[in-house]
This record gives structure tokens, C-alpha cells and sequence, in this order.
């Protein structure tokens, strides 16, 4: 038997979900029809730090229209802290945040009550009813300084450093003690967030009759949710659905568990026995959905003269916020990509997780990887610079080498696997994003607008990114009984990456179709009971190879049931076009269709007489009975663990263009190498890539998260916090290389990410670049025009 | 965000706009092209009684050009104006100020009366309207009146107009076909209010520039020495940019568009 393989895979096929979401047929949460639900609205910390003295709803709960207010006094077992999700030692003083917060407020956006009524203005109005008497605490903002210094955020915790660990290989303290050159340098990236344009919302509905609770969120994780729900509310898994249909973007924020209001939303359906909905609005998405970004990495490189890399030392804090539910994955990210695509032998890095009364950081697309980078990346440039070395040299020097594979980083952890880069050609990729950008002619270029007063520069950066993180996906994969359609069923959830699209193509691939013959079916634990979800660029590698073994076992299964309809022999069949033939005879052909029909003996060839030619070929089945246990389908189901992480790698370059007079800055060019393994569609993968480029761009020049000295967030709108539109994100180039995986039979790695985690690095390197007639050194991302004017204003060659 | 409970009117005739208007007292609002309004009522930072929303005025509706300038009814789309043909030939400043204005679908909704009367510092036709020296008409109880572009803008988001009073036109006087005008601004994103912005016109020996988002209202200098820009302005500081880092760019975007502005008049270009 043979398929037409990688026919499908490593097409650019249209979107299966173009047509539904580009006309706005989609259906988000928010569409979800409940005309008879009930509206919540939450009364939210106006402060970042106080203690709650007076907290009366009597007001609102007067209020008509108004079904009931509740505080934590209200909530008696779900008051307790929600659940730390990832104890470890590392992290010795934990602190969760309680759904409706209880005595004491830590952030800015907290929920304090909760108010439920017949519509949303209603609700408005009696939150604003509520009386609240607060005692101002001292708020801490710093997190640097908060690790020995100024008031406490948990008062009840020996110090404000929640997390404090490191990892070390080698031995990096012989490495530094024997280095020819060393460099150190402090680099900052600010907090930020990713702003998905659809907030969070969930809508929780009680079927009176069963007694079976179904609740609708923008969660990347239906069926943790599910579990969640399922220890908190005491209904078993058959009483208690969670769904999460067409959701617009989610970025790791709505891979967060749980949120309060995943929680309390549902326990209000549960109670008031109706349909309740909160929709999250903008404000409160800035104020009360998880941040990213905010860490301050002192680096160190140890290196030779002639410029090998033999140590590196990290010792970086991360700002926490006011709570810790998610555990040390973001500084354990940040620390397993630390070495980025070099082959640096003595490693030691520290990680601190500092709280803030601030609203917590949780994973989100890059999830420190861009941080580690930006250090990484600007001490590699400046150790160039202090060598009197060219920077692309210097890389070429220490990346790993093709024949290097599998190179393992003993001592670092990406997602409980240890660090073991598995493929790839980084040598490859830089010469080609060299040779991209222009490397070579570049500085005569420069040279000579200089002349004419333009001030081009150029920046370069090299990554790797850890994906494909089990524990395991599943699927399941089967023909429909009558249309012949094919069905995949998955336990994962889709905020835009194009599984209906990727997913068939990996289907379609083994059963001879086109991918829009595939229906895949997501975001619903009622259909799939097993997976973790969509994030960490995990969904394609684990999910994919499930659903290519499914499909092989419905492969399998058609091929057999063909030869006994053929009456041929099953190594002469092929599949292909929809239908399975012998070899060399085309004629003598069964479609998957009529195979499913012929299985199945409830047949309804009567009411559809273009069936009825399946009654033309020999029986499917050699007895009456069904053989192996297969029943009347064609179906497969497999699930796939991991047994390491993949590493997908690229390079990034760009040219920028400063105006020295204003500070504004301008990309000129911008070109990605990007190399995931075997592509499933390109075309997707480059979609990714764009959005991740854009994300970075933000983080580069435009996003942050602005406090003042009282914890108030200054910039909660859409009117300062700057994500950049189409007109500041630059026309990106990419270039594709495909080293398989060795890890998975499909070779795939994960693409979801990887654009994210250069930009920084790559455009403060092009700022440097550009103003390096002034001696500018650019350590903190995002810029923006009025610190670029300040850098060249301090620079040596400054008072321009 | 909600908006907290208002009554809400809309009158087809200006007549009976500016009734509602003393009727309604200072507590109701004018509602216009809603792009400043509504995001302030949806974050109960203004809780109007009434709003008397204008769109049913269609005679507020005209873009009026003559010899001397055009004339623009307060309810014309700043869309409308930046296409009108007869506009950009008679004030080539305003299709290039606003094409700075946020962004198409934005312009299509807010009105050139919405953004006068908002009277934002920041906003580029307020000082496209004072650096052309123009006026604005207005309606109220007492018929109507004529203000002049100097003595409109009193304070951020302050106009003169009484509280029962109604924008009714805004004229920009046309440019003198000797005389060359720019308008040049940073912002941080396309579409973005400025953190400073400069118009500039120049005829001869005479210049005249009006900088936005540099004081609490349009600040008009005539003078080419930005020496004098700087005693002018009276920048203050936000998240984006510094009050110091504002006057560096009144004295770069001046310096700029008054250039651009020099090199068009002898240019004879736009
Ligand atoms: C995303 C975004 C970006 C923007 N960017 C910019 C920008 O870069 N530059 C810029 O200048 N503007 C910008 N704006 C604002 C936009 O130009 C507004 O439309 C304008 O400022 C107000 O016009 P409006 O017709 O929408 O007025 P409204 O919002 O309806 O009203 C604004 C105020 O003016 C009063 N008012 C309106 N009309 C009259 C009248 N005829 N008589 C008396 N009072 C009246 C109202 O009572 C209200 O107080 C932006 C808006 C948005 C949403």
C-alpha cells in the first residue's frame, strides 16, 4: 500500500475557516445566544494596595434590576485562594489570589465584589453603589528595588522575592576565572501585555432538567478548565461542559488557569440556577487579564581573544505582580533559552520572581525567551565591539554546529524536559539571513547616507525556540456513516492558528483527500475527554502525529475492507483522490465513502440512490460479525507523547532608520530565517510569523505598561498603551529552511512563538548601529523617540 | 464601560437644536461625530443629562468654497473636507493636517464643529484653523455670532462659546497665493495625536506658525526665530513625552515645516 505522502503537507491551501471568519460568520462567546441571561459586572480595586475597611453592597443590591451582589463573604468555600498550579522548591513562598478579594487589595483591577443583574449598564450602575472605604498600603512598584528594599506586598511573607533558583552546566566559575575577555551587562525589558482583539468572556448556562452545567469561555485550555471546574463546583465530568468556540486570539493570557472569573461566573449559573455572562471590556482587560514581559537580566560573557564564548552568566528578576498561580514557568523559559543557538559549555543562571502590587504576569507567546534573548543578543554585540570583532563573525564562530545534533545543555530545563537542541543547521541560517539583508554591502551603504544625513543601522539576532511540550495530545479520526465526510476530533482549542486548516491537511495526507474533505472538530470536552491545550507552540507536534497515527489506523482499516471489496490483494491498493484503487488499474477503485457505507450494515442506500453502487463491489466484511472489534466505522484514535521538546531556530536582521532630530525610528527592512521542521502549510506558518514579528515590534518600540509610584496604571487604554498598527509593523521577508525533527515521525517542530523573540534584540542592535556616530548603547526594550533623543543627548558624541 | 443613564434627543433643525439646548441647560451635551463623546461617556468620565445628538442636522452639512476661504458647516465628516477638491486647492494645509487625523474610519464619523469644539490642544485642525486665521459662527438664544480662531481656543478642551451656544461653521480662510504652508508632526503611531506638531505658512518675509500639543491651547508664534518658538510654548509632560523633550521638538518640526513651507511658496507647489 502506498499514499501519494506529502502531497498535502507542505501545501499552502486556502483556510478551511476563511470563508466562516472572514465574513463574520464566526461564533464567539459573546454570540453565543442566552437573551435570557443574567450580566456580570465587578466592582475592581481602584488602588494597587489597601486594606479594606468598609465593604458595603447593601445599596446595590437594592438597586432594581439587580439579582445579587456578592463578596467573598458571600462565596464560603470558593473564598479560598485559587489553586498554585506548579509547587516547587524553588519557590517557597507561593501566594494565590482569592476570587473576591478578602480584607486586603494587591493590585490595581482586583475583583472586590461581584454584582448581577438583568443587563450590563445595570450592573454598572449598582458597582457604582457599592460602598468601599480603603487604608492606602505603600504600594511596590520597583521590582528591583522590592528584592531587599521598601514595604512588603504580602505582609504575611518574610520578603517580596517569591522565587529565587539557579541553573547551572559546566562550570561556568572556572570558565570566568580562566577568561581572556569578559563582558557584564544589565539589560531591561519592560511589562507588557498582547491585547487579543476579543477579551475574555464567559457565558455559563444550568440545564435545569439535567442538572448539567455548560460553560462557554475564550480559555486555550478547555478540558483544564473542565478539571478545574469539575474539583471546585462537585459535578462530574458528564454534568459539566466546557466550550471554547471561535476565539479571537489568546497569546498564552487565556491559557491561564483559572482566572476568578472562570470560576465565579459559572458558581452564579450554578447557584442562581440561570444563564450568566461577563463579557471582560477593554478597561478591565488592560487592569485584571495577566501581563508579560517585565525582567532585568544582568549578563556575563566569558570568551577567548580570538573570540569563543565559554561561559555565560545570568542572574535576572523577574516582576511578579501580586500573585504566583502559574509557577516558575516563565523564568524557567527565560532561563532554558538563555544560551540561545551558541555553543556556550559553562552555563549558570539565576532566576528571581519578585512581587508587585501589580496584576500578575503569566506565559505569553515568547514567554521569556524574548527577554533572555535581548540580553543574550546585546552582550554577544557587545563583546564584538569590545573585540574589535564583526558581530555576524563572532556568532559564526560559536553556533552550534550541524554535526553538533543532539547537543544537550545538562543542568537547563525547557517545559520538565532537559535542554537538548535535536536539529537543525544554524550556520545555514545565518549565512542566509546575511546574505537577506545585505551584510556585506551594508556598511558602504551606510557610509555614504550618513554623508547625505540619514542615519541607517543594522541589527542582527540568532534564536532558538523549545516547542512542542507534551505530557500528550489525541485524536480521534473518523469517516461519517453516510456523507462519507472525515471527521477529527481533538481535546485542544483554536484562537487563530488554523488548525482547521492543519489539522485536515495532516488527515487528508494519509486518506488521499483534499483538506477541506476534513472537518475538525475542537474546543469541546463533550467530544474529547484527554489533552492540556493550545499554547507553548505545542498543538501542531503533538496533535499532528496523533491525528496522522489516528489516520493511519483508518487507513489501514479502509485499505483492508477495499481488498475484500476489490477482491485484491491489499499490498496492491493505493490510496489517493478521495478513493483507494489497484495499482495500475485506476477503474477498479473504491471511494472512502463507499467503504464507510459498505461497513456499516444500517445502510441508507434506499434514501440516497447515489449510494446505492456500493451494493456493485464484493462484501467489505469476509463474515458477518464485525472483525477485530473494529464496529461499524472507520475510525481510528491514537494519542502522542513527546519524549523531548523540539527546538525550532532562525535569524533575524533589520535595518532601521533614525532621525536624530525627533528620535523616531523607522524599519527599512526586516528579514526572518526561520527553520520549524517540516512545514504543514507555509503559508500558515508564515501568518505566524508575521504576527509574532508584530508582537515583537511592540515590544520593541511601542508596548508598555506604564505605573506611577502609587501602583496606578497610567496607561489602561487604548489611547497610550501603543500597539502598533499595520503602519509601524514592517513588511517582513522570510526565509524558510525545513530540518526535520528527529523526535516525531512527522518531523515537525513548533512555529507559534519563534517570531516573537528577536525583535527587540535586533532592533536596539540597528538603533546602536544607526547612531554609532554618537556612541549610543541601547540596553532596554522598548525604546521609544524621546529615549532614543535622551540616549544620543547622554552619548559621548551626544548635543547633537 | 457602560455609559451611566442620559436622556437623548435628536432634533432634525438647528432652530430647534439650540431650543433644546437652553432648555436642556449646561448639563446636557452636544453629541457630534461621537469619537470623543462616546469613549468619555463609556468610561463615566462625563455623565451629560441629555445629549442632543446634531446628526439629523443636514443644513449643518456643506463644505462652502469661495474666493476668500471655504466654509464648513460643523456637522461636514473631517472625511468630507479632506476630499473636497476646492479645499485643498484654496488651503492645501488641511488635507495634509488631516490625513494625520486618526485614521479613515475615524474621519468618516468625526466632524470638523466635533473637533473645533472639543477644542483638543493636541488636534490638528484647531491650529490648521488659528495658523490660517480663521473663524468659527455660533448659535445660541441670543442669534448668532461670529469668533475668531484667536479668541476661540481658551484652554484645553475650553472653547468661548457660551454653554447655550451651538458651533455652527468653521471657516479657514483661503492661502494667499504667494504664500507656501506645511504641517509636520511626530507621532508614535500613524493616525496617533501628536506629541507635537507644527503648521507653518510663509509669504515673503512674513511666517506664521501655530503648534499643536505644545500648551493648553493652539500656540500661534509669527516669527522665524525659535527662540521665540520657545517662549511661547508651554509644553507639559505625559507618559510619551516630556515637557523638555517637547520644546526639542517645537524647534526640529518648526524649524521643518517652515522650511517646507519657504520651499513651497517660492516652489509655487502646494
Ligand atoms: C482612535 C481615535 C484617534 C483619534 N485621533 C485623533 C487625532 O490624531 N487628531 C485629532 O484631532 N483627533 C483625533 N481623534 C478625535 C476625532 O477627531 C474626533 O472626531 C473629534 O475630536 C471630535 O469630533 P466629533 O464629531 O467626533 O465630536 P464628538 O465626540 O461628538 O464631540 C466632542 C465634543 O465637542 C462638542 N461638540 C461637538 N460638536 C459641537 C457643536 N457643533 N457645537 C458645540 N459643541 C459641539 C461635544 O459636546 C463634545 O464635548 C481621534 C479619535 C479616535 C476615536
Amino acid at each position: 500500500m502506498t499514499g501519494a505522502a506529502g502531497r498535502v503537507i507542505g501545501r499552502s491551501v486556502a483556510r478551511n475557516e476563511d470563508e466562516r471568519l472572514l465574513r463574520g460568520r464566526g461564533m464567539y462567546v459573546d454570540d453565543v445566544r442566552a437573551p435570557d441571561a443574567l450580566h456580570v459586572a465587578f466592582l475592581r480595586s481602584p488602588v494597587a494596595h489597601a486594606r479594606i475597611r468598609v465593604l458595603d453592597v447593601s445599596a446595590a443590591r437594592a438597586h432594581p434590576g439587580v439579582t445579587a451582589v456578592w463578596t467573598h463573604a458571600d462565596l464560603g468555600e470558593h473564598a479560598e485562594p485559587l489553586p498554585l498550579l506548579f509547587p516547587h522548591e524553588h519557590l517557597p513562598h507561593p501566594k494565590t489570589q482569592q476570587p473576591l478579594a478578602v480584607d486586603e487589595v494587591d493590585f490595581v483591577g482586583q475583583p472586590i465584589a461581584m454584582v448581577i443583574a438583568e443587563n450590563r449598564y445595570t450592573a454598572e450602575d449598582a458597582v457604582e453603589l457599592i460602598e468601599l472605604d480603603l487604608e492606602d498600603l505603600p504600594a511596590v512598584v520597583d521590582y528591583e528595588a522590592a528584592v531587599d528594599q521598601g514595604p512588603l506586598v504580602h505582609a504575611d511573607l518574610p520578603t517580596n522575592v517569591a522565587a529565587d533558583g539557579t541553573w547551572t552546566v559546566g562550570d561556568p566559575d572556572r570558565a570566568f576565572a580562566e577568561a581572556e575577555i569578559v563582558v557584564r551587562h544589565r539589560f531591561v525589558c519592560e511589562r507588557s501585555s498582547s491585547m487579543p482583539m476579543e477579551p475574555r468572556a464567559v457565558l455559563a448556562r444550568l440545564d435545569p432538567g439535567t442538572g448539567s452545567l455548560t460553560v462557554w469561555d475564550t480559555t486555550q485550555c478547555v478540558l483544564p478548565v473542565r478539571s478545574a471546574l469539575v474539583a471546585k463546583l462537585g459535578l462530574p465530568e458528564d454534568l459539566l461542559h466546557v466550550i471554547a468556540p471561535d476565539v479571537g486570539g489568546g497569546f498564552g493570557l487565556k491559557g491561564y488557569l483559572l482566572y476568578p472569573e472562570e470560576l465565579l461566573v459559572p458558581l452564579a449559573a450554578l447557584r442562581l440556577r440561570a444563564a450568566v455572562r461577563w463579557n471582560e471590556d477593554r478597561r478591565e482587560h488592560f487592569l485584571a487579564s495577566n501581563h508579560q514581559r517585565g525582567q532585568a537580566h544582568t549578563i556575563e560573557l566569558a570568551a577567548t581573544r580570538d573570540g569563543v564564548i565559554t561561559g555565560l552568566r545570568d542572574d535576572f528578576v523577574q516582576d511578579q505582580g501580586a500573585f504566583i498561580a502559574y509557577g516558575l514557568i516563565t523564568p524557567w523559559i527565560a532561563a532554558s533559552h538563555v544560551a540561545g543557538s551558541y555553543r556556550i559549555p559553562n552555563v549558570s543562571v539565576r532566576y528571581r520572581c519578585v512581587y508587585t502590587n501589580k496584576v500578575s504576569v503569566s506565559p505569553m507567546r515568547g514567554v521569556g525567551r524574548p527577554q533572555s534573548s535581548f540580553a543574550l543578543e546585546r552582550a554577544v554585540d557587545l563583546l564584538a565591539h569590545e573585540l574589535g570583532l564583526d558581530r555576524a563573525e563572532l556568532r559564526r564562530r560559536n553556533l552550534v554546529q550541524p554535526e553538533d545534533f543532539p547537543y544537550a545543555r545538562e543542568g537547563l530545563f525547557f517545559a520538565g524536559y532537559p535542554v537538548v537542541l535535536d536539529s537543525g543547521d544554524y550556520p545555514k541560517a545565518l549565512e542566509l539571513a546575511l546574505d537577506a539583508i545585505g551584510y556585506d554591502g551594508f556598511a558602504a551603504e551606510q557610509a555614504l547616507e550618513r554623508e547625505r544625513g540619514r542615519y541607517l543601522g543594522l541589527g542582527l539576532a540568532c534564536y532558538v525556540e523549545g516547542t512542542g511540550e507534551g505530557p500528550y495530545e489525541g485524536a480521534r479520526v473518523y469517516v461519517q456513516p453516510t456523507s462519507g465526510k472525515v471527521q477529527v476530533t481533538t481535546g485542544l482549542t483554536t484562537q487563530g492558528q488554523s488548525h482547521a486548516t492543519t489539522f485536515a491537511q495532516i488527515a487528508a495526507d494519509v486518506l488521499g483527500l483534499e483538506p477541506d474533505q476534513v472537518q475538525i472538530e475542537e474546543g469541546n470536552t463533550a467530544a474529547f475527554g484527554f489533552g492540556a491545550g493550545t499554547f507553548g507552540s505545542r498543538a501542531i507536534v503533538n496533535c499532528a502525529n496523533a491525528i496522522s497515527l489516528a489516520a493511519l489506523e483508518v487507513r489501514d482499516k479502509a485499505l483492508r475492507y477495499a481488498a475484500n471489496m476489490l477482491e485484491a490483494a491489499a499490498e496492491d491498493l493505493e490510496v489517493g483522490g478521495g478513493m483507494i484503487h489497484v495499482r495500475g488499474v485506476p477503474e477498479r477503485s473504491v471511494s472512502l465513502r463507499e467503504i464507510a457505507i459498505a461497513v456499516n450494515p444500517i445502510r441508507y442506500t434506499t434514501l440516497d440512490p447515489s449510494t446505492a453502487g456500493v451494493e456493485r463491489f464484493a462484501p467489505a466484511r469476509t463474515w458477518s460479525g464485525f472483525e477485530r472489534g473494529d464496529g461499524p466505522l472507520l475510525e481510528g484514535s491514537a494519542f502522542w507523547a513527546p519524549s523531548s521538546t523540539t527546538w525550532s531556530n532562525g535569524v533575524h536582521a533589520a535595518i532601521v532608520e533614525v532621525d536624530p532630530g525627533t528620535g523616531d525610528v523607522r524599519y527599512l527592512r526586516y528579514v526572518v530565517v526561520h527553520d520549524c521542521g517540516v512545514m504543514v502549510n507555509p503559508a500558515i506558518v508564515n501568518g505566524q510569523i508575521h504576527g509574532g514579528v508584530a508582537q515583537g515590534v511592540a515590544n520593541s518600540f511601542f508596548e508598555r505598561m506604564v505605573y506611577d509610584e502609587t501602583g496606578q496604571h497610567r496607561n489602561a487604554s487604548f489611547l497610550d498603551f501603543l500597539m502598533p498598527y499595520a503602519t509601524e509593523v514592517p513588511s517582513i521577508e522570510i526565509h524558510h529552511l525545513e530540518t526535520p525533527s528527529p523526535l516525531n515521525p512527522l518531523g515537525i517542530k513548533g512555529a507559534g512563538e519563534g517570531g516573537s523573540i528577536s525583535p527587540p534584540a535586533v532592533t536596539a542592535a540597528a538603533i546602536e548601529d544607526a547612531l554609532a556616530p554618537f556612541g549610543v548603547h541601547v540596553d532596554e526594550a522598548p525604546l521609544d523617540p524621546q529615549r532614543v533623543r535622551a540616549l544620543i543627548a547622554a552619548a559621548p558624541g551626544g548635543a547633537a | 464601560m457602560k455609559p451611566p443613564p442620559f436622556d437623548y434627543h435628536a432634533p432634525a433643525t438647528l432652530d430647534e437644536a439650540v431650543r433644546l439646548r437652553t432648555e436642556l441647560g449646561p448639563e446636557a451635551s452636544i453629541l457630534a461625530g461621537g469619537q470623543s463623546l462616546i469613549p468619555l461617556l463609556n468610561l463615566r468620565f462625563a455623565r451629560p443629562s441629555a445629549l442632543i445628538d446634531l446628526r439629523r442636522v443636514r443644513e449643518l452639512v456643506y463644505v462652502r468654497a469661495g474666493q476668500d476661504g471655504v466654509a464648513v458647516g460643523a456637522m461636514t465628516s473631517q472625511r468630507e473636507l479632506e476630499r473636497s477638491v476646492d479645499a485643498a486647492r484654496l488651503c492645501p494645509l488641511l488635507r495634509e493636517a488631516q490625513r494625520c487625523v486618526a485614521h479613515p474610519v475615524i474621519r468618516n464619523r468625526g466632524t470638523v464643529g466635533g473637533t473645533i469644539a472639543h477644542a483638543d490642544p493636541a488636534a490638528e485642525l484647531p491650529a490648521a484653523l488659528r495658523v490660517l486665521a480663521g473663524h468659527v459662527t455660533v448659535r445660541g438664544p441670543r442669534g448668532e455670532r461670529r469668533i475668531d480662531a484667536d479668541e476661540l481656543f481658551q484652554f484645553h478642551f475650553t472653547t468661548s462659546l457660551e454653554p447655550d451656544e451651538i458651533l455652527t461653521e468653521v471657516f479657514f480662510p483661503a492661502l494667499r497665493p504667494d504664500a507656501g504652508s506645511a504641517y509636520l508632526e511626530l507621532s508614535r503611531r500613524h493616525g496617533d495625536y501628536p506629541l507635537a506638531g507644527a503648521a507653518a505658512i510663509a509669504a515673503g518675509d512674513h511666517v506664521r506658525l501655530c503648534f499643536a500639543a505644545l500648551g493648553p491651547t493652539p500656540v500661534l508664534v509669527e516669527s522665524d526665530d525659535p527662540a521665540d518658538w520657545d517662549a511661547a510654548i508651554e509644553p507639559a509632560g505625559d507618559i510619551h513625552a516630556s515637557a523638555g523633550y517637547r520644546r526639542e521638538l517645537a524647534a526640529v518640526l518648526g524649524g521643518r515645516a517652515l522650511a517646507l513651507a519657504r520651499e513651497r511658496a517660492t516652489g509655487g507647489a502646494a
